[in-house]
């Protein structure tokens, strides 16, 4: 840290007390829409944090938002070096944080799941991408926005992670149920023992990064599995995709989630067992 | 209602049987040695799919399926590999497009098909779709036919060359005599591991006697078929036991009391007026057809790729200045995205704003004018849909084989693919010579592929090779489609890794054997009948030119080719009960 921003940070001490008071009352919902968003911008009580690419936030982003590279924080992902970025971007303990993407929702998931996890609970989802935002019409800005550090503490949020030694256990509770977002080729091909597929492609429609909780809670229906089980997502590598179902179960009322966050990668590279199914040809169906 | 059974059947409070049959008649087929996945055949009566139900399918295989989708040989599309909790979900989401699964499995009457050309051939006597699509609309749900002795298909042709019209059990070919529209009408036809083609019920049947002969041809094949051996329980069999002649009388005798007894009501519900284009189509002003200069000039490898795929992709139509233009799918394979982006030029290219889908598994989008092309053109180019050779011998045809179906041997899919990528790689699309000849491939005998009306023909099967078990094809030579169909002949079997070179050295053996202007189709017709002229006269000379391509090392030094495509272990065929005669 520099001296001029140590000392910023020491005269803002004041006026984060102040704002907290003033602004940060704001409970946001799991999903934040568009007309919520853009009115705490103006109310300026809002942090909005934007998980593109670092090139891509330059070129224009939705005004006042920060840019967090989801790279950035897969590169050291331990709660430490989490709670130090929302230090970093000036978020305080109740500031409303709002995260897009451009990837349908996956990145910013994978990045408010990590915010929730080391105590950040005032977390949302903004309801679209930043290219449906465009589409729209709406506001955008060029400035390179950064904020006055602040204070935040550290309190890990363990009910909603699972690690490997969580899921092997689990795996023989009948009422903890495994889910595998990544796309049905992939799942056919090898998951974990017992994991029921919800492709994350089932989740999104059109102008809106997860359907209506009505729906969503209907496919998990379907699937035999009660709203009151317990439910670990995973998918392939780092979280993304299983981050999205995260928030589309808690959307459907699913109390209980917890993320895989290190995934089916992590799985496999510990030699774990796998499900294989090898008796189709399934791959050459593919188009691509 | 489907989402319902499901939970029943897992709660086992629906039998295996009781759930199957109520599955297959709702559409969706158990996938590979995998029930608890399905495949779903969306119908697409006379193959005729407009851009919004492109897109529906296109949002529905992303979300539920892999997100491709499948074109058959009967002009269904089909979503593989959709979870049975899901089924209900794609149906749902099919309706709000217009489009059903509804009796597409199951014994009762499946897609009709009508040609892709009915409405723009040159040759056709009239549009045959408004009959197609109103018989389609007629039988389905129709109390006659949800429990036949087996599944029924109905195919109208809309000249004698196109069209499949011998190989079903009803086959329709549109006629007019004394200036009054009727059909010729085909009965008993069909593919399967004993084929036959369709009887000609009389030379002219009126309009008026359409729907009576169809009838009366459902009520005598669900009163006399077989319904106990279900390998024998298809009409055809039916027609070949009792002799044709009896047959055809008691057609008449039925056809009688259908046109005694039949409710007004009831002939009503069959609606050809209903099902005509309203909106206006551009009408044919000169019925001779009409070239775009550069279809009829010879290319090459070299010429530039937008003349080949015109050269081989593009046909004129009857309506002056407009053209059919074909989407090469590889085995009938689409993405989602490419589908998103084909229905949006079809609205901009196509008058009619609509596509049909092939029997030989492409897409055709028609009425698009001379002046569209390139642009169409490009368009297609954007998401790799511009491949030429739609309407050539690259164009192959295979089923879904071991990549999903219950019944394959081999990979039948994957080796037409293989096929058609290597054809094009060699330019074979642009030599006029093979362009009459068609490649048709299925990974067992039960002919999804349709491979007895190929040029060449190729059905999978499992050969012991020495000490080994190797994926081989029965290769047959010589079947064609139209009103003068024939059933191809079994010439030899071939290892599945040595098809390709087999159909190579073919083409070498011919190029070296033929006659002036003949092609290779009228060659191998030629082989056939014995009656060839230079050193491969007959099939017997044909199997031994062959032969040394037939040889292959042991499986220790060379084992790759006693493998399938897309499998790296040692061979085994797997197959698990078929479902079509549930």
């Amino acid at each position: 840290m520099t001296i001029e921003n140590a000392s910023r940070s020491k005269t803002d001490t004041k006026e984060d007390i102040v704002e907290t008071n003033k602004n940060y009352d704001f409970q946001l919902p799991i999903i934040c829409d568009v007309d919520t968003l853009r009115m705490l911008i103006r109310k300026d009580g809002v942090r909005v944090v934007d998980v593109r690419k670092t090139e891509e936030y330059r070129q224009e982003h939705i005004p006042s938002a920060v840019s967090l590279p989801l790279a950035q924080l897969l590169e050291k992902d331990i709660p430490t070096a989490i709670m130090d970025i929302l230090q970093n971007l000036g978020i305080s303990d109740k500031m409303p944080v709002v995260i897009y993407d451009n990837t349908f929702g996956a990145l910013a998931a994978r990045v408010a799941w990590s915010f929730q996890y080391v105590g950040h609970p005032n977390t949302a989802l903004l309801e679209m991408t930043f290219s449906q935002w465009k589409n729209l019409g709406l506001e955008t800005e060029t400035k390179i926005n950064s904020f006055p550090m602040k204070t935040h503490s550290l309190t890990i949020n363990h009910s909603i992670h699972a690690d490997a030694s969580y899921v092997e256990a689990a795996k023989e509770q009948p009422n903890k149920i495994l889910i595998d977002s990544r796309e049905r080729l992939n799942f056919l091909t090898e998951h974990i023992p017992k994991a029921k597929n919800i492709p994350y492609t089932m989740l999104g429609s059109n102008g809106s990064i997860l359907r209506s909780p009505e729906e969503i809670k209907r496919y998990i229906e379907n699937r035999g599995i009660p709203v009151d089980a317990e439910i670990i997502t995973y998918c392939g590598s780092v979280g993304t995709l299983s981050g999205l179902t995260y928030y589309a179960l808690k959307l459907a009322g699913i109390e209980n989630v917890r993320l895989y966050s290190k995934s089916f990668r992590e799985w496999k590279s510990l030699g774990k067992p796998k499900e294989e199914f090898k008796d189709a040809n399934y791959w050459d169906l593919s188009a691509d | 209602m489907f989402a319902q059974n499901v939970k029943h059947f897992r709660q086992k409070k629906l039998s295996d049987d009781d759930f199957r049959r109520f599955r297959l008649q709702h559409g969706a087929y158990g996938s590979r040695l995998q029930m608890n996945y399905s495949m779903i055949r969306i119908k697409v009566p006379s193959g005729e799919v407009n851009p919004e139900q492109l897109e529906k399918i296109a949002s529905l295989s992303e979300a539920f399926s892999i997100g491709s989708a499948h074109v058959s040989t009967r002009q269904n599309i089909q979503l593989h590999w959709v979870q049975l909790e899901d089924v209900s979900e794609v149906m749902t989401g099919l309706v709000e497009a217009g489009l059903t699964t509804r009796e597409a499995c199951g014994n009762t009457v499946r897609n009709v098909m009508c040609s892709h050309f009915a409405g723009v051939c040159p040759d056709e006597k009239f549009d045959a779709t408004p009959y197609a699509k109103a018989i389609a609309r007629f039988f389905i749900r129709n109390p006659m036919c949800q429990n036949l002795p087996r599944k029924f298909k109905i195919n109208f042709a809309c000249c004698d060359n196109h069209g499949l019209a011998r190989i079903a059990d009803i086959g329709l070919i549109p006629e007019i005599k004394d200036e009054k529209r009727g059909f010729k009408i085909y009965l008993g036809g069909g593919l399967g591991a004993a084929s036959f083609i369709g009887h000609l019920v009389e030379d002219f049947t009126p309009e008026s006697k359409l729907l009576p002969t169809c009838m009366a041809t459902i009520r005598l094949f669900d009163r006399h078929g077989n319904r106990e051996n279900m390998a024998r329980n298809r009409m055809r069999y039916l027609v070949h036991e009792v002799g044709w002649d009896k047959f055809q009388r008691l057609v008449f005798k039925e056809r009688s009391i259908v046109e005694m007894t039949t409710a007004n009501y009831t002939s009503k519900l069959f609606d050809v007026k209903a099902e005509e284009e309203t909106r206006p189509l551009p009408k044919a002003v000169n019925p001779k057809m009409v070239k775009l200069p550069m279809l009829n000039e010879r290319v090459t490898l070299e010429s530039p790729a937008y003349e080949r795929w015109l050269h081989s992709n593009v046909v004129p139509q009857k309506q002056d200045g407009y053209f059919t233009a074909f989407v090469t799918l590889a085995a009938g394979d689409i993405t989602a995205n490419q589908l998103r982006i084909l229905a949006g030029a079809i609205r901009e290219f196509s008058a009619e704003g609509t596509a049909r889908n092939t029997p030989q598994q492409n897409l055709a989008i028609r009425y698009i004018r001379a002046v569209d092309l390139p642009d169409f053109y490009n368009r297609l180019g954007s998401i790799g849909l511009a491949n030429p050779g739609a309407l050539t011998i690259a164009s192959a045809v295979g089923c879904s084989g071991t990549t999903s179906c219950n019944l394959a041997i081999t990979n039948s899919h994957r080796l037409a693919k293989e096929v058609e990528y290597k054809f094009l790689e060699l330019g074979l699309d642009t030599d006029d010579s093979l362009r009459d000849s068609t490649i048709k491939i299925s990974g067992c005998p039960n002919s999804c592929g349709q491979h007895e009306i190929a040029t060449l023909g190729f059905f999978g099967g499992a050969s012991r090779i020495g000490p080994t078990m190797a994926p081989t094809y029965t290769m047959l030579f010589g079947g064609s489609a139209g009103e003068q169909s024939e059933l191809g002949k079994a010439i030899m079997r071939v290892p599945a890794k040595r098809v390709i070179d087999t159909i190579r050295k073919i083409i070498e053996i011919y190029k070296q054997e033929r006659s002036d202007s003949e092609t290779l189709n009228q060659w191998i017709n030629k082989i056939v009948r014995g009656e060839g002229t230079g050193s491969v006269r007959n099939i017997e000379n044909m199997k031994a030119s062959l032969t040394p391509l037939m040889q292959l090392l042991p499986v220790e030094e060379d084992p790759e080719v006693y493998s399938d495509y897309g499998n790296d272990a040692r061979f085994s065929a797997k197959t698990a009960r078929g479902e079509c005669a549930a």
